[in-house]
């Protein structure tokens, strides 16, 4: 199914949100989600089901003043 | 050494973390600034997490505290959002609110800065208020939860310096006891002198290091116009005043004419 991952549309094989991230890449990471702009914190990722045309937000420490 | 929520910092210069030109001149401006406190960011990531990984090993290694920023939000809920998202991933309950207001000012939106500070208190942050230097605002503000100002010299990036003197001296002559940190818009060691000659308790400042021709001697000056302004503070300086009065003794001195 197709949602969207920092705003870009992206095709996912699984739905799980712990899944999700690891076939992206993220799963040993450091990084916090938000979906459909409500933040899921890293404990509760394993209640998240995504759905078709979920908003994902994935974010890591950068820079900042 | 000032203490916000309880925690005594080590320096009243405070850094922020980007812009600039390598990780080695980040970590050389922090090591000669001597500041405790770095602020710091979060963004999306496209590349498999490995830039923010790089990132956060490197402000590990400097050895501060990390206060993270809600930068480039316009909005209560888009703000709320990134500071939980902070929260967990820099493990403080320290949060730099920023609600922008306007896009080429980066003027605070006070009405959306009160409420997510109301918001983000009673949900267990300590929140840092990038805010203007209004005195209503600022007890607002206090009265929402917050336990430290942090009123703007200048917009964002601008240095222009302290643009509202008489501002930031009515706010911290009507809070005395509250922790003050001058934010943004400095850019150069003086203003942050003039700052400290105030009595405010902190500086925090990014791009007057970070674009200057060599960001670790600026980090430096910036470290002891701090102090200097500090020390000045502390001693009590003289009124000024309009008539001329001699330095030197008039008594004893020779009659030559």
């Amino acid at each position: 199914m197709k949602i969207t991952v920092n705003g870009v549309a992206v095709e996912i094989r699984n739905d799980a949100l712990p899944a999700v991230l690891e076939d992206l890449g993220y799963a040993d990471k450091k990084v916090a989600t938000a979906v459909n702009e409500d933040f899921v914190p890293a404990a509760a990722r394993d209640r998240v089901t995504l759905q078709p045309g979920d908003r994902l937000e994935i974010v890591t420490p950068r820079q900042g003043g | 050494m000032p203490r916000f929520y309880g925690v005594e910092v080590p320096s009243r210069l405070m850094l922020g973390t980007a812009h600039y030109p390598s990780p080695a001149i980040l970590a050389d401006a922090f090591r000669r600034s001597g500041a405790g406190i770095a602020t710091v960011s979060l963004r999306r990531e496209a590349d498999g997490g490995q830039a923010g990984a790089d990132f956060w090993a490197l402000v590990r290694q400097l050895g501060v505290r990390v206060l993270p920023n809600t930068a480039g939000c316009h909005s209560v809920c888009e703000a709320v959002t990134t500071a939980e998202m902070a929260r967990e991933l820099f493990d403080t309950p320290w949060i730099k609110l920023e609600v922008i207001g306007h896009a080429d000012t980066l003027q605070p939106d006070p009405f959306g800065l009160l409420e997510a500070a109301r918001i983000l208190s009673d949900d267990g942050f300590q929140v840092f208020p990038y805010t203007t230097e209004d005195a209503v605002l600022a007890d607002r503000l206090l009265q929402a939860g917050c336990e430290v100002l942090m009123p703007w010299g200048a917009p964002i990036g601008t240095g222009l310096g302290l643009t509202n003197v008489y501002g930031l001296r009515t706010l911290r002559a009507q809070f005395p006891e509250v922790p003050m940190i001058v934010d943004a818009g400095l850019g150069l060691p003086s203003q942050a002198a003039m700052a400290m000659e105030m009595g405010v308790d902190a500086v925090l400042l990014n791009t007057a290091v970070a674009k200057a021709g060599d960001p670790a001697a600026m980090a430096e000056g910036f470290a002891r116009g701090v102090e200097a302004g500090r020390l000045a503070y502390l001693a009590d300086p003289m009124e000024p005043r309009d008539m001329a009065t001699p330095s030197t003794p008039v008594i004893g001195k020779a009659f030559l004419a």
